[in-house]
C-alpha cells in the first residue's frame, strides 16, 4: 500500500454529528481528530506517498452505501450497462458495494457467470460488485440452480434472486428457503403472483381504470409476501423481500416482524417519491415493477422504513436503452434508473420531512443492506481502524437531475427535471477515491479489459 | 383545439361545438354534391395499427367529403412485437407531409406518445386506443342522442344545445370498452346521467370515481330507471380468455345473454321514446337480439352515417382556419 494517496478529510460530520478530521491510509481509517492525524502523518513522512486535504465543512460522512439490488446488465445487455458504466454510477451515487441481479443473459445462474460478474467489478475498481445467484436455472421457476456451488465460488454469493420473475411454485420457494440456510444464504422474492399480473401495465385503481391500461393489482405483491413470510417461519429461513411497493405489503411485514419471523424488506427510491398519477401522459420513463402504487402506498411506505418495518432502501436500477422507452407505453421496458439519486431521494422523502436522521440513513443505505448480504466491511462505523469505505454528502446542495450528465449509460431516470436535494462530494473504496468534488475518478491501475470500459 | 386525444380534453363549448358543426357537415351531405372544398392541399394520414375497416372508411369518407388527400397507411401487426417502431413510422408520416394524423392503436395512450413526442407536427386524431379512448365514436354517439332526443327530436338539429337530463345506460363489456370510456366523460360533460351495467368481472378496479352509477342487473335499469338511451357494448370474445380454464370473465356467452343481453323482452321495459344504440360490429344473439337490433328503436345504422359527419366536423376543426404557415411558422 505504501505510495497510494494518502486523505485527510477535514470537518466531516460523521452521521451528521459533530465535526471532526479523519484520515484515511492504507485502506483504512487510521486516524481521527487533528493531533492524531498529524502525528500519523509526521511518523509516516518517510514514506513519501501523497496526502491530499479534503475541506470537509459542512459535509456528512457516511459508511459507503450498499445497494442489495441494482442491475447492471452485464453479460447481455451492454448497450443498457456495463459493469464499469454501472459501478461508476454506484460510486457517484455514494455506494461502495453493489448487488447485481441475476437476470442477465446469461443468467447468473453458475459459479462461472456470478465469478465473470465479480471480476468484471473488481477490474473495474469503482465499488465492490457482488453478484446476486438466480434461484432457479434461467429464472424459469422450475429447478433449483447450483446454488451451493455459486456460494463457494469466488464471487462468494449469498444472496439470491429471480428478480424480474417471481419464485411463484410455493415447493420450489419452501426448497430454495431451506436449501441457503447451509451457507447462511438469503433467499429475495420479487412479490408478484403471475396470474395475478398476465399483461399488467400499471398499478390497479383509479388511474389504470381511466387510462385503460392492464392493472397490477396490489394483492399479487401481499398475496406472496403473506406466503412466503409463513414460509420462511414454517422451515425458520431468512427471507427478503424486494422491492415492497403497497400499504398492504407494509402491514404484512409488520405483522411478520412481530411474529419473530427472520424476515427483511426493501423499499426503493421511487416507491418513496413518486405515484401513479405519472402515468396520465404515458411516458414510459414511468412504467416500472412492480408499477408506482397511490400516494396512500407512498405514505405508508414512508411509515415502514421510519419505523423499521422496512429495513432498507434499495435503488432496483434498471437501465434501459432509450429505443426501450422512446415508444408506446406497452411496448415499453419495465424500469428505472436509480443509483445516482437514491441518497437524495431519501434525504428529501425522509431527512427533510423530519422522520430520519443521518444515522438511520445510514442505517437504511449502508448497515442493514450490508448485514442482509453478509457484506462484512461495508455498512462498518466511521471510527479508527475500519475499512475507509465511505461517502461525503454536502446536504445542502441541491441539484437538477440531468440523466444525460449521469455516470450510468441509460437516461431513462424518472427524476429528469428535478431538482433534488444532497450532492456526492466525494466517496472512497478502501481509502481509493472514487469520486472527488462530484467527479468520478478512474483506478489508476484499473486491470480493465473491454468489457469494464466506461463510456 | 390542437388534437383530439380524449374526451376527457373537451369541456361543454368545445363538445357542442363539434356536434354543432357536425349538423352543419350533415347538413351538406343530403345535397347532390357531397364534397367541399375546405381542406383542399391537405393531407390526412390514417394510420391504423389495428384493423377496424369501418373506422377507417368513414374516417376516409369525412376527409374526402372536405377535398383532403387521404393516405391509407395499413400498419397491422403488433408494435409489441419488433416491427417498425411508432416512432419510425411517424417519422415517415412527417416526412411525407401529413397535416393530420388519425392513428387507430392497440396500445392504450399511443395517440398520447405521438402527440407529444414531436415526431408529428400535423393534428392527432386519435381513432382507438387500446381499451383507452374512442373520441370520435363518444361524439357521434352523442349526436345522435342529441338529434333524437332534444328539441324537436330530428325534426331540426338543436344548435347549441347539451344533453342536459339525459339519462344514458351502457351495458357490457365496460373494462376492455374504449367506448364506454369516452362516453361516460363527454355525456356526462353534456350533462346527461350515465349508467353502466355490467358483471362485476367486466368493470374496472377503480370505478368509482367516474362521474356515473353502475349496477350488475340490467332489468331494473331499464324497468326503474328509464334511460333515455341504452348503448349496447360489443362483447369482445377475444378478450374473454374463452377456452381457458380460468381467466374468462364469464362462465358461458348463454349466461351472458341471459344476464345482459337486449331482446324484445328487455326492449318492452324501455320508455317509448328510448333508443337503442350500439357501436358496431354487432354479435347478434350475444349482447343484442336480431330483435332489438332491427327494431325501429334502433339507431344503429344513423349511428354510422352520422359517424362521417362528425369525423368531417372534427378534422374541419382541426385543420381549416389555421394555415400550414400559422402551425409551423414556415411561408
Amino acid at each position: 500500500m505504501s505510495g497510494s494517496t494518502r486523505y485527510v478529510l477535514r470537518g466531516v460530520a460523521p452521521l451528521g454529528g459533530d465535526p471532526v478530521d479523519l484520515l484515511l491510509a492504507d485502506g483504512v481509517i487510521a486516524a481521527a481528530g487533528r493531533g492524531d492525524i498529524q502525528a500519523a502523518l509526521d511518523r509516516d513522512a518517510a514514506a513519501g506517498s501523497p496526502v491530499v486535504e479534503v475541506d470537509g465543512a459542512g459535509l456528512v460522512a457516511l459508511p459507503g452505501l450498499v445497494d442489495l439490488h441494482t442491475h447492471l446488465r452485464e453479460p447481455g445487455r451492454e448497450d443498457a450497462e456495463t459493469v464499469g458504466s454501472g459501478t461508476r454510477a454506484a460510486a457517484l451515487g455514494g455506494f461502495t458495494a453493489v448487488h447485481a441481479m441475476a437476470n442477465t443473459s446469461p443468467v447468473a445462474d453458475t459459479a462461472g457467470v456470478v465469478e465473470q460478474v465479480w471480476r468484471l467489478g473488481r477490474d473495474a475498481g469503482w465499488v465492490d460488485v457482488h453478484p446476486v445467484g438466480a434461484v432457479s436455472i434461467g429464472l424459469d421457476g422450475e429447478h433449483l440452480a447450483e446454488l451451493g456451488a455459486m456460494a463457494a465460488s469466488a464471487a462468494r454469493v449469498r444472496v439470491f434472486s429471480d428478480d424480474g420473475r417471481c419464485v411463484h411454485d410455493p415447493v420450489l420457494m419452501r426448497r430454495a428457503l431451506e436449501y441457503v440456510k447451509a451457507f447462511d444464504g438469503v433467499v429475495a422474492q420479487h412479490a408478484q403472483e403471475p396470474r395475478l399480473t398476465v399483461g399488467a401495465q400499471m398499478h390497479e385503481g383509479v388511474v389504470s381504470a381511466e387510462l385503460g391500461l392492464t392493472g397490477w393489482p396490489a394483492v399479487a405483491e401481499e398475496a406472496i409476501i403473506a406466503r412466503d413470510v409463513l414460509l420462511a417461519e414454517h422451515v425458520g429461513s431468512r427471507l427478503h423481500v424486494c422491492h415492497l411497493s403497497t400499504a398492504g405489503s407494509v402491514e404484512l411485514i409488520r405483522w411478520a416482524k412481530s411474529r419473530g419471523i427472520d424476515v427483511t424488506a426493501e423499499v426503493t427510491p421511487h416507491h418513496l417519491l413518486l405515484t401513479d398519477e405519472l402515468a396520465r401522459d404515458y411516458d414510459p420513463v414511468y412504467k416500472v415493477n412492480p408499477p408506482l402504487r397511490t400516494q396512500a402506498d407512498v405514505d405508508a411506505v414512508r411509515d415502514g422504513l421510519a419505523d423499521g418495518t422496512i429495513d432498507i432502501v434499495a435503488t432496483d436500477h434498471a437501465p434501459h436503452t432509450r429505443e426501450d422507452k422512446d415508444c408506446e407505453w406497452a411496448a415499453a421496458a419495465m424500469g428505472m434508473t436509480g443509483l445516482e439519486t437514491a441518497l437524495s431521494v431519501v434525504q428529501e422523502t425522509m431527512v427533510e420531512t423530519g422522520r430520519m436522521t443521518w444515522a438511520d440513513v445510514a442505517r437504511v443505505l449502508s448497515e442493514a443492506p450490508a448485514r442482509i448480504g453478509r457484506v462484512t466491511d461495508h455498512g462498518r462505523p466511521l471510527t479508527v481502524g475500519e475499512p475507509a469505505n465511505l461517502t461525503l454528502v454536502d446536504p445542502a446542495a441541491r441539484t437538477t437531475v440531468v440523466p444525460e450528465r449521469q455516470g450510468t449509460a441509460s437516461v431513462n431516470s424518472p427524476f429528469r427535471g428535478r431538482e433534488l436535494p444532497g450532492r456526492v462530494v466525494a466517496t472512497f473504496l478502501r481509502g481509493r477515491a472514487t469520486v472527488l468534488d462530484g467527479h468520478a475518478v478512474p483506478a489508476p491501475s484499473a486491470t480493465a479489459p473491454a468489457s469494464g470500459e466506461v463510456r | 383545439m390542437r388534437h383530439l386525444l380524449s374526451t376527457g380534453d373537451l369541456d361543454r363549448d368545445a363538445a357542442v361545438l363539434i356536434l354543432d358543426t357536425a349538423a352543419q357537415m350533415a347538413a351538406t351531405q343530403s345535397r347532390e354534391i357531397k364534397k367541399l372544398p375546405t381542406l383542399r392541399g391537405r393531407t390526412v394520414v390514417n394510420l391504423f395499427f389495428e384493423d377496424s375497416t369501418r373506422t377507417r372508411i368513414s374516417f376516409e369518407t369525412a376527409a374526402k367529403r372536405l377535398s383532403a388527400d387521404v393516405i391509407n397507411f395499413s400498419a397491422k401487426g403488433s408494435s409489441v412485437s419488433k416491427g417498425e417502431s411508432l416512432k419510425d413510422t411517424a417519422l415517415t408520416l412527417q416526412a411525407m407531409g401529413a397535416d393530420a394524423v388519425v392513428i387507430r392503436h392497440q396500445a392504450s395512450g399511443a395517440p398520447h406518445v405521438l402527440a407529444r413526442s414531436g415526431w408529428v407536427d400535423g393534428a392527432v386524431v386519435n381513432a382507438g386506443d387500446g381499451t383507452h379512448q374512442h373520441p370520435t365514436q363518444a361524439l357521434l354517439d352523442a349526436y345522435t342522442i342529441r338529434r333524437h332526443l332534444v328539441g324537436g327530436a330530428g325534426a331540426s338539429d338543436p344548435a347549441g344545445r347539451d344533453l342536459d337530463g339525459l339519462h344514458v345506460a351502457i351495458v357490457g363489456d365496460v373494462l376492455h370498452s374504449r367506448v364506454a370510456r369516452s362516453n361516460v366523460q363527454l355525456l356526462t360533460t353534456l350533462g346527461a346521467r350515465v349508467t353502466l351495467v355490467a358483471p362485476p368481472t367486466l368493470v374496472p378496479v377503480g370505478v368509482q370515481q367516474w362521474p356515473c352509477d353502475v349496477s350488475y342487473h340490467l332489468d331494473p335499469v331499464l324497468a326503474d330507471g328509464a334511460p333515455d338511451a341504452v348503448m349496447m357494448l360489443r362483447v369482445q370474445r377475444e378478450r374473454m380468455g374463452a377456452g381457458t380454464s380460468a381467466g374468462g370473465f364469464f362462465p358461458t356467452p348463454l349466461e351472458y345473454t341471459r344476464n345482459y343481453g337486449l331482446d324484445q323482452r328487455r326492449l318492452d321495459l324501455l320508455p317509448d321514446h328510448a333508443v337503442v344504440m350500439h357501436p358496431g360490429p354487432m354479435n347478434r344473439g350475444l349482447e343484442i337480439s336480431a330483435d332489438a337490433a332491427d327494431s325501429p328503436r334502433a339507431v344503429i345504422v344513423e349511428q354510422v352515417a352520422n359517424g362521417v359527419a362528425v369525423r368531417m366536423a372534427v378534422l374541419y376543426l382541426l385543420l381549416a382556419g389555421e394555415t400550414h404557415e400559422e402551425r409551423t411558422g414556415i411561408a
